[in-house]
Protein backbone atom coordinates (compact mmCIF):
# COMPACT_ATOMS: atom_id res chain seq x y z
CA UNK A 1 0.00 0.00 0.00
CA UNK A 2 1.19 3.64 -1.11
CA UNK A 3 2.49 5.74 1.66
CA UNK A 4 -0.49 8.28 3.18
CA UNK A 5 -0.60 11.05 4.79
CA UNK A 6 -4.06 12.38 6.93
CA UNK A 7 -5.58 15.61 5.31
CA UNK A 8 -8.07 17.81 7.31
CA UNK A 9 -9.20 20.52 5.58
CA UNK A 10 -11.59 22.98 7.53
CA UNK A 11 -13.37 26.04 7.32
CA UNK A 12 -14.67 28.29 10.64
CA UNK A 13 -17.70 27.47 9.38
CA UNK A 14 -17.54 22.95 8.59
CA UNK A 15 -15.25 20.77 8.18
CA UNK A 16 -14.93 20.24 4.20
CA UNK A 17 -12.63 17.10 4.30
CA UNK A 18 -10.82 14.90 6.25
CA UNK A 19 -9.06 11.46 5.68
CA UNK A 20 -6.47 9.68 4.27
CA UNK A 21 -4.60 11.03 0.98
CA UNK A 22 -1.42 10.16 -1.35
CA UNK A 23 -0.82 13.37 -2.63
CA UNK A 24 -2.46 17.20 -2.16
CA UNK A 25 -1.66 19.92 -4.55
CA UNK A 26 -2.83 23.27 -3.42
CA UNK A 27 -2.00 27.07 -5.11
CA UNK A 28 0.68 28.06 -2.24
CA UNK A 29 1.57 31.95 -1.55
CA UNK A 30 4.34 31.21 -3.48
CA UNK A 31 3.38 28.70 -6.69
CA UNK A 32 1.63 25.43 -6.84
CA UNK A 33 2.44 23.17 -4.03
CA UNK A 34 2.59 19.55 -3.92
CA UNK A 35 2.67 17.56 -0.79
CA UNK A 36 3.56 14.09 0.06
CA UNK A 37 3.81 11.93 2.94
CA UNK A 38 6.69 12.93 5.10
CA UNK A 39 6.97 16.41 4.16
CA UNK A 40 8.79 18.52 6.27
CA UNK A 41 7.19 21.10 8.67
CA UNK A 42 6.34 24.00 6.71
CA UNK A 43 3.60 26.77 6.89
CA UNK A 44 2.19 28.69 4.12
CA UNK A 45 -0.54 31.20 3.23
CA UNK A 46 -2.70 29.62 -0.03
CA UNK A 47 -3.92 31.42 -2.62
CA UNK A 48 -7.66 30.85 -3.68
CA UNK A 49 -8.62 28.17 -5.93
CA UNK A 50 -8.67 24.35 -6.35
CA UNK A 51 -7.11 22.24 -3.19
CA UNK A 52 -6.53 18.32 -4.79
CA UNK A 53 -6.42 15.51 -3.14
CA UNK A 54 -5.41 12.20 -4.15
CA UNK A 55 -7.28 9.40 -1.94
CA UNK A 56 -6.24 5.98 -2.07
CA UNK A 57 -8.06 3.34 -4.05
CA UNK A 58 -9.60 6.41 -5.85
CA UNK A 59 -9.10 7.12 -9.65
CA UNK A 60 -10.50 10.35 -9.17
CA UNK A 61 -9.15 13.66 -6.90
CA UNK A 62 -11.18 15.30 -4.66
CA UNK A 63 -11.14 18.62 -5.31
CA UNK A 64 -12.36 21.42 -3.06
CA UNK A 65 -12.33 24.88 -3.78
CA UNK A 66 -10.96 27.51 -0.97
CA UNK A 67 -10.84 31.57 -0.93
CA UNK A 68 -7.37 31.41 0.74
CA UNK A 69 -6.28 30.54 3.99
CA UNK A 70 -3.30 28.53 5.49
CA UNK A 71 -2.03 25.73 5.55
CA UNK A 72 0.00 23.68 7.48
CA UNK A 73 2.06 20.42 7.15
CA UNK A 74 3.28 18.48 9.58
CA UNK A 75 4.72 14.84 8.41
CA UNK A 76 2.35 12.56 9.20
CA UNK A 77 -0.38 15.43 8.64
CA UNK A 78 -1.98 18.60 6.11
CA UNK A 79 -3.94 20.54 7.72
CA UNK A 80 -5.80 23.71 5.35
CA UNK A 81 -7.29 26.38 7.27
CA UNK A 82 -9.78 27.28 4.38
CA UNK A 83 -11.28 31.07 4.51
CA UNK A 84 -14.63 31.11 4.10
CA UNK A 85 -14.46 34.33 2.16
CA UNK A 86 -12.13 36.09 -0.22
CA UNK A 87 -9.79 37.97 1.48
CA UNK A 88 -6.70 40.14 1.23
CA UNK A 89 -5.77 43.58 3.05
CA UNK A 90 -7.08 45.72 1.21
CA UNK A 91 -10.51 44.21 1.22
CA UNK A 92 -10.35 43.84 4.96
CA UNK A 93 -9.07 47.37 5.22
CA UNK A 94 -11.93 48.32 3.70
CA UNK A 95 -14.45 46.00 5.67
CA UNK A 96 -13.04 47.71 8.88
CA UNK A 97 -13.61 51.46 7.48
CA UNK A 98 -17.35 50.38 6.33
CA UNK A 99 -17.97 49.20 9.90
CA UNK A 100 -16.28 52.54 11.70
CA UNK A 101 -18.31 54.13 9.33
CA UNK A 102 -21.54 52.58 9.87
CA UNK A 103 -20.41 53.07 13.67
CA UNK A 104 -19.92 57.16 13.32
CA UNK A 105 -23.49 56.97 11.00
CA UNK A 106 -25.17 55.50 13.69
CA UNK A 107 -23.45 57.99 16.66
CA UNK A 108 -24.53 60.81 14.56
CA UNK A 109 -27.88 59.80 14.71
CA UNK A 110 -28.29 58.50 18.02
CA UNK A 111 -30.36 61.69 18.98
CA UNK A 112 -32.68 61.64 16.44
CA UNK A 113 -33.40 57.87 16.92
CA UNK A 114 -33.35 58.71 20.56
CA UNK A 115 -36.40 61.22 20.60
CA UNK A 116 -38.04 58.80 18.49
CA UNK A 117 -38.08 56.36 21.16
CA UNK A 118 -39.09 59.15 23.41
CA UNK A 119 -41.62 60.16 20.79
CA UNK A 120 -42.93 56.73 21.34
CA UNK A 121 -43.19 56.19 25.09
CA UNK A 122 -44.64 59.39 25.07
CA UNK A 123 -47.63 58.31 22.89
CA UNK A 124 -47.83 55.20 24.31
CA UNK A 125 -48.61 57.04 27.40
CA UNK A 126 -51.34 59.21 25.80
CA UNK A 127 -53.25 56.39 24.47
CA UNK A 128 -53.02 55.22 27.90
CA UNK A 129 -54.41 57.94 29.60
CA UNK A 130 -57.26 58.51 26.56
CA UNK A 131 -58.35 55.01 27.32
CA UNK A 132 -58.86 55.60 31.27
CA UNK A 133 -60.41 59.01 30.30
CA UNK A 134 -62.94 56.46 28.28
CA UNK A 135 -62.95 54.11 30.80
CA UNK A 136 -64.06 56.59 33.55
CA UNK A 137 -66.88 58.29 31.11
CA UNK A 138 -68.38 54.38 30.62
CA UNK A 139 -68.52 54.07 34.80
CA UNK A 140 -69.64 57.75 34.88
CA UNK A 141 -72.54 57.61 32.62
CA UNK B 1 -69.09 40.35 37.29
CA UNK B 2 -67.79 40.38 33.38
CA UNK B 3 -70.35 39.64 31.40
CA UNK B 4 -70.32 36.50 29.38
CA UNK B 5 -69.56 37.76 26.69
CA UNK B 6 -66.50 39.65 27.63
CA UNK B 7 -64.71 36.74 29.30
CA UNK B 8 -65.32 34.94 25.90
CA UNK B 9 -63.64 38.09 23.87
CA UNK B 10 -60.83 37.32 26.37
CA UNK B 11 -60.55 33.43 26.28
CA UNK B 12 -60.60 34.32 22.17
CA UNK B 13 -57.84 36.49 22.63
CA UNK B 14 -55.73 34.44 24.92
CA UNK B 15 -56.26 32.04 22.96
CA UNK B 16 -54.93 33.89 19.72
CA UNK B 17 -52.18 34.50 21.76
CA UNK B 18 -51.19 31.33 22.51
CA UNK B 19 -51.38 30.27 19.08
CA UNK B 20 -48.80 32.36 18.22
CA UNK B 21 -46.56 31.54 21.26
CA UNK B 22 -46.84 27.80 20.48
CA UNK B 23 -45.67 28.82 16.40
CA UNK B 24 -42.33 30.09 18.10
CA UNK B 25 -41.98 27.31 20.07
CA UNK B 26 -41.70 25.12 17.55
CA UNK B 27 -39.78 27.52 15.10
CA UNK B 28 -37.47 27.78 17.42
CA UNK B 29 -37.01 24.26 18.45
CA UNK B 30 -35.94 23.44 14.47
CA UNK B 31 -33.79 26.81 14.70
CA UNK B 32 -32.33 25.71 17.78
CA UNK B 33 -30.89 22.29 15.95
CA UNK B 34 -29.27 23.92 12.98
CA UNK B 35 -27.74 26.44 15.36
CA UNK B 36 -26.49 23.40 17.52
CA UNK B 37 -25.36 21.77 14.30
CA UNK B 38 -23.80 25.23 13.49
CA UNK B 39 -21.95 25.53 16.64
CA UNK B 40 -20.85 22.14 16.61
CA UNK B 41 -19.51 22.26 12.75
CA UNK B 42 -17.49 25.29 13.99
CA UNK B 43 -15.41 23.04 16.44
CA UNK B 44 -12.80 21.23 14.37
CA UNK B 45 -11.59 24.59 13.10
CA UNK B 46 -11.29 26.41 16.12
CA UNK B 47 -9.54 23.43 17.55
CA UNK B 48 -7.11 23.14 14.96
CA UNK B 49 -6.20 26.56 14.70
CA UNK B 50 -5.98 26.49 18.46
CA UNK B 51 -3.22 23.74 18.39
CA UNK B 52 -1.27 25.62 15.34
CA UNK B 53 -1.33 28.53 17.73
CA UNK B 54 0.11 26.85 20.62
CA UNK B 55 2.77 25.12 18.73
CA UNK B 56 3.35 28.89 17.03
CA UNK B 57 3.82 30.40 20.14
CA UNK B 58 6.63 27.93 21.76
CA UNK B 59 8.22 27.78 18.05
CA UNK B 60 8.89 31.35 17.67
CA UNK B 61 9.63 32.90 21.30
CA UNK B 62 12.95 34.22 20.27
CA UNK B 63 13.18 36.05 16.95
CA UNK B 64 9.45 37.41 16.34
CA UNK B 65 6.57 38.75 19.21
CA UNK B 66 2.99 39.39 17.81
CA UNK B 67 1.74 42.30 19.40
CA UNK B 68 -1.61 39.78 20.27
CA UNK B 69 1.07 38.12 22.33
CA UNK B 70 2.06 41.05 24.42
CA UNK B 71 0.84 41.36 27.57
CA UNK B 72 0.31 44.98 29.21
CA UNK B 73 1.47 45.41 32.82
CA UNK B 74 -1.05 48.40 33.43
CA UNK B 75 -4.87 48.20 31.84
CA UNK B 76 -5.91 51.66 30.85
CA UNK B 77 -8.23 51.07 27.58
CA UNK B 78 -10.29 48.21 27.05
CA UNK B 79 -12.27 46.77 24.19
CA UNK B 80 -15.20 45.14 25.04
CA UNK B 81 -16.84 42.66 22.23
CA UNK B 82 -21.12 42.38 23.27
CA UNK B 83 -22.66 39.34 21.44
CA UNK B 84 -26.20 39.61 22.08
CA UNK B 85 -29.06 38.52 19.50
CA UNK B 86 -31.39 41.16 17.11
CA UNK B 87 -34.48 39.87 17.97
CA UNK B 88 -36.09 39.85 21.60
CA UNK B 89 -38.78 37.36 23.03
CA UNK B 90 -36.33 35.28 24.15
CA UNK B 91 -36.55 35.12 28.01
CA UNK B 92 -33.57 37.02 29.97
CA UNK B 93 -30.86 36.13 27.66
CA UNK B 94 -29.86 39.49 26.92
CA UNK B 95 -30.62 40.93 29.89
CA UNK B 96 -27.93 38.42 31.17
CA UNK B 97 -25.60 39.19 29.42
CA UNK B 98 -26.08 43.09 29.18
CA UNK B 99 -25.37 43.00 33.11
CA UNK B 100 -22.60 41.02 32.95
CA UNK B 101 -21.35 43.99 30.40
CA UNK B 102 -22.29 46.51 32.49
CA UNK B 103 -20.81 45.62 35.85
CA UNK B 104 -17.50 44.48 33.81
CA UNK B 105 -17.55 48.23 32.96
CA UNK B 106 -18.38 49.04 35.80
CA UNK B 107 -15.45 47.58 37.76
CA UNK B 108 -13.28 48.61 34.75
CA UNK B 109 -13.86 52.73 35.24
CA UNK B 110 -13.49 51.80 39.32
CA UNK B 111 -9.95 50.52 38.45
CA UNK B 112 -8.94 53.56 37.03
CA UNK B 113 -10.04 52.24 32.94
CA UNK B 114 -9.90 55.85 30.77
CA UNK B 115 -11.34 54.60 27.75
CA UNK B 116 -13.47 51.51 26.80
CA UNK B 117 -14.39 51.03 23.26
CA UNK B 118 -17.33 48.64 22.47
CA UNK B 119 -17.88 46.83 19.49
CA UNK B 120 -21.63 45.41 19.68
CA UNK B 121 -22.51 41.97 17.06
CA UNK B 122 -26.50 42.28 17.54
CA UNK B 123 -28.84 44.92 17.24
CA UNK B 124 -30.16 44.23 21.28
CA UNK B 125 -26.26 45.01 22.96
CA UNK B 126 -26.21 47.82 20.23
CA UNK B 127 -29.47 49.57 21.25
CA UNK B 128 -28.04 48.70 24.22
CA UNK B 129 -24.67 50.20 24.32
CA UNK B 130 -26.33 53.82 22.56
CA UNK B 131 -28.61 54.10 26.06
CA UNK B 132 -25.59 54.12 28.07
CA UNK B 133 -23.74 56.35 25.61
CA UNK B 134 -20.82 54.06 25.32
CA UNK B 135 -18.24 54.56 22.64
CA UNK B 136 -19.25 51.69 19.98
CA UNK B 137 -16.74 51.96 17.34
CA UNK B 138 -18.13 49.16 15.24
CA UNK B 139 -21.61 46.94 15.29
CA UNK B 140 -23.08 44.36 12.79
CA UNK B 141 -26.50 43.80 13.21
CA UNK B 142 -28.98 41.77 11.18
CA UNK B 143 -27.51 38.64 11.10
CA UNK B 144 -30.03 36.52 9.79
CA UNK B 145 -29.86 32.76 11.72
CA UNK B 146 -26.27 31.95 10.02
CA UNK B 147 -23.92 33.69 11.08
CA UNK B 148 -21.04 34.23 8.57
CA UNK B 149 -17.45 34.92 9.45
CA UNK B 150 -17.65 37.35 6.71
CA UNK B 151 -19.80 40.23 8.21
CA UNK B 152 -18.07 39.92 11.52
CA UNK B 153 -14.11 40.66 9.60
CA UNK B 154 -14.75 44.18 9.12
CA UNK B 155 -15.90 45.20 12.73
CA UNK B 156 -14.09 42.92 14.57
CA UNK B 157 -10.70 44.62 12.66
CA UNK B 158 -11.29 47.63 14.01
CA UNK B 159 -11.02 46.05 17.54
CA UNK B 160 -8.03 44.21 16.36
CA UNK B 161 -6.42 46.88 15.05
CA UNK B 162 -6.72 49.51 17.93
CA UNK B 163 -4.94 46.99 20.10
CA UNK B 164 -2.67 46.42 17.70
CA UNK B 165 -1.48 50.25 17.03
CA UNK B 166 -1.26 50.64 20.85
CA UNK B 167 -4.95 52.34 21.85
CA UNK B 168 -5.94 49.42 23.62
CA UNK B 169 -4.56 47.43 26.42
CA UNK B 170 -7.20 44.39 26.55
CA UNK B 171 -10.01 43.10 24.72
CA UNK B 172 -12.70 41.28 26.05
CA UNK B 173 -16.00 39.21 24.75
CA UNK B 174 -19.23 39.27 26.15
CA UNK B 175 -21.58 36.29 25.14
CA UNK B 176 -23.94 33.01 26.52
CA UNK B 177 -22.12 30.17 26.18
CA UNK B 178 -24.59 27.21 25.21
CA UNK B 179 -24.23 24.62 27.91
CA UNK B 180 -27.61 22.63 27.28
CA UNK B 181 -31.30 23.24 26.08
CA UNK B 182 -32.13 24.20 29.75
CA UNK B 183 -29.24 25.85 30.73
CA UNK B 184 -27.20 29.06 29.30
CA UNK B 185 -24.48 31.21 30.76
CA UNK B 186 -23.03 34.77 29.78
CA UNK B 187 -19.72 34.74 30.06
CA UNK B 188 -16.90 37.88 30.15
CA UNK B 189 -13.88 35.89 28.59
CA UNK B 190 -10.63 38.02 27.55
CA UNK B 191 -9.62 38.03 23.89
CA UNK B 192 -6.48 39.72 23.99
CA UNK B 193 -3.84 39.66 24.40
CA UNK B 194 -3.83 35.61 24.12
CA UNK B 195 -2.77 34.13 27.11
CA UNK B 196 -0.64 30.92 26.80
CA UNK B 197 -2.68 28.53 28.75
CA UNK B 198 -5.79 29.73 26.89
CA UNK B 199 -3.32 27.92 23.70
CA UNK B 200 -2.47 24.88 25.48
CA UNK B 201 0.73 23.01 25.53
CA UNK B 202 2.05 22.11 21.86
CA UNK B 203 2.64 18.36 20.40
CA UNK B 204 6.29 18.76 20.45
CA UNK B 205 9.16 21.44 19.40
CA UNK B 206 10.16 22.05 16.09
CA UNK B 207 10.04 25.41 13.68
CA UNK B 208 8.53 25.35 10.60
CA UNK B 209 9.48 26.25 7.01
CA UNK B 210 7.48 29.99 6.63
CA UNK B 211 6.47 30.97 3.27
CA UNK B 212 6.76 33.94 2.35
CA UNK B 213 8.08 34.64 6.24
CA UNK B 214 7.25 34.11 9.31
CA UNK B 215 5.56 37.28 10.65
CA UNK B 216 3.61 37.61 7.65
CA UNK B 217 2.22 34.11 8.36
CA UNK B 218 2.01 34.78 11.94
CA UNK B 219 -0.02 37.38 11.69
CA UNK B 220 -2.91 36.12 9.56
CA UNK B 221 -2.75 33.15 11.54
CA UNK B 222 -3.60 35.26 14.97
CA UNK B 223 -6.05 37.17 13.26
CA UNK B 224 -7.95 34.42 12.02
CA UNK B 225 -7.46 32.67 15.47
CA UNK B 226 -9.31 35.69 17.23
CA UNK B 227 -11.78 35.61 14.38
CA UNK B 228 -12.57 32.04 14.84
CA UNK B 229 -12.83 32.25 18.84
CA UNK B 230 -15.39 35.20 17.71
CA UNK B 231 -17.19 33.38 15.34
CA UNK B 232 -17.52 30.84 17.96
CA UNK B 233 -18.82 32.92 20.34
CA UNK B 234 -21.51 34.32 17.78
CA UNK B 235 -22.45 30.63 17.27
CA UNK B 236 -22.63 29.49 20.75
CA UNK B 237 -24.94 32.84 21.31
CA UNK B 238 -27.19 31.88 18.29
CA UNK B 239 -27.57 28.42 20.05
CA UNK B 240 -28.39 29.62 22.73
CA UNK B 241 -30.96 32.47 21.87
CA UNK B 242 -33.09 29.57 20.08
CA UNK B 243 -33.03 27.97 23.20
CA UNK B 244 -33.52 29.96 25.63
CA UNK B 245 -36.41 31.20 22.65
CA UNK B 246 -38.02 28.17 22.89
CA UNK B 247 -37.93 27.81 26.83
CA UNK B 248 -39.54 31.04 26.98
CA UNK B 249 -42.03 30.42 24.45
CA UNK B 250 -43.32 27.34 26.00
CA UNK B 251 -43.56 28.74 29.21
CA UNK B 252 -45.76 31.51 27.23
CA UNK B 253 -47.62 28.61 26.34
CA UNK B 254 -48.62 27.15 29.01
CA UNK B 255 -49.35 30.31 30.72
CA UNK B 256 -51.85 30.90 28.33
CA UNK B 257 -53.20 27.42 28.76
CA UNK B 258 -53.43 28.42 32.65
CA UNK B 259 -55.25 31.54 32.07
CA UNK B 260 -57.99 30.05 29.78
CA UNK B 261 -58.31 26.97 32.17
CA UNK B 262 -59.41 29.97 34.67
CA UNK B 263 -61.36 31.91 32.41
CA UNK B 264 -63.35 29.05 30.99
CA UNK B 265 -64.33 28.53 34.41
CA UNK B 266 -65.17 32.08 35.59
CA UNK B 267 -67.26 32.37 32.05
CA UNK B 268 -69.34 28.69 32.94
CA UNK B 269 -69.72 29.61 36.75
CA UNK B 270 -71.66 32.87 35.17
CA UNK B 271 -73.58 31.24 32.61
CA UNK B 272 -74.48 29.08 35.14
CA UNK B 273 -75.62 31.85 37.72
CA UNK B 274 -77.24 33.44 34.87
CA UNK B 275 -79.77 30.32 34.53
CA UNK B 276 -80.37 29.35 37.42
CA UNK B 277 -80.86 33.77 37.86
CA UNK B 278 -83.63 33.23 35.25
CA UNK B 279 -85.33 30.41 36.54
CA UNK B 280 -85.76 31.43 39.69
CA UNK B 281 -87.36 34.59 38.10
CA UNK B 282 -89.87 32.01 36.50
CA UNK B 283 -90.51 29.51 39.14
CA UNK B 284 -91.00 32.97 41.23
CA UNK B 285 -93.23 34.60 39.07
CA UNK B 286 -95.10 31.60 38.16
CA UNK B 287 -95.50 30.97 42.34
CA UNK B 288 -96.97 34.46 42.07
CA UNK B 289 -99.76 33.65 39.52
Amino acid sequence: MAMTVHVDIVSAEEQIFSGLAEFVALPGEAGELGILPGHMPLMTRIKPGAVRVKVPDQAEEELVFVAGGILEVQPGLVTVLADTAIRGKDLDEAKALEAKRMAEEALQNKSSELDYAKAQAELAEAIAQIAAIQKLRKRGH
Amino acid sequence: MASGKEIRTKIKSVQNTRKITKAMEMVAASKMRKAQDRMRAARPYADKIRRLAANLSQANVTDYKHPFLVHKDQVKRVGLILVTTDKGLCGGLNTNIQRVALNAMKEWNANGVSDIRACCIGNKGFGFMQRMGANVVSHVVQMGDTPHLEKMIGPVKVMLDAFQNGELDAVYIAYTRFINTMKQEPVLEQLLPLSGEQLGTPDSSWDYLYEPDPQVVIDEMLVRYVEALVYQAVAENMASEQSARMVAMKAASDNAKTVIGDLQLVYNKTRQAAITKELSEIVGGAAAV
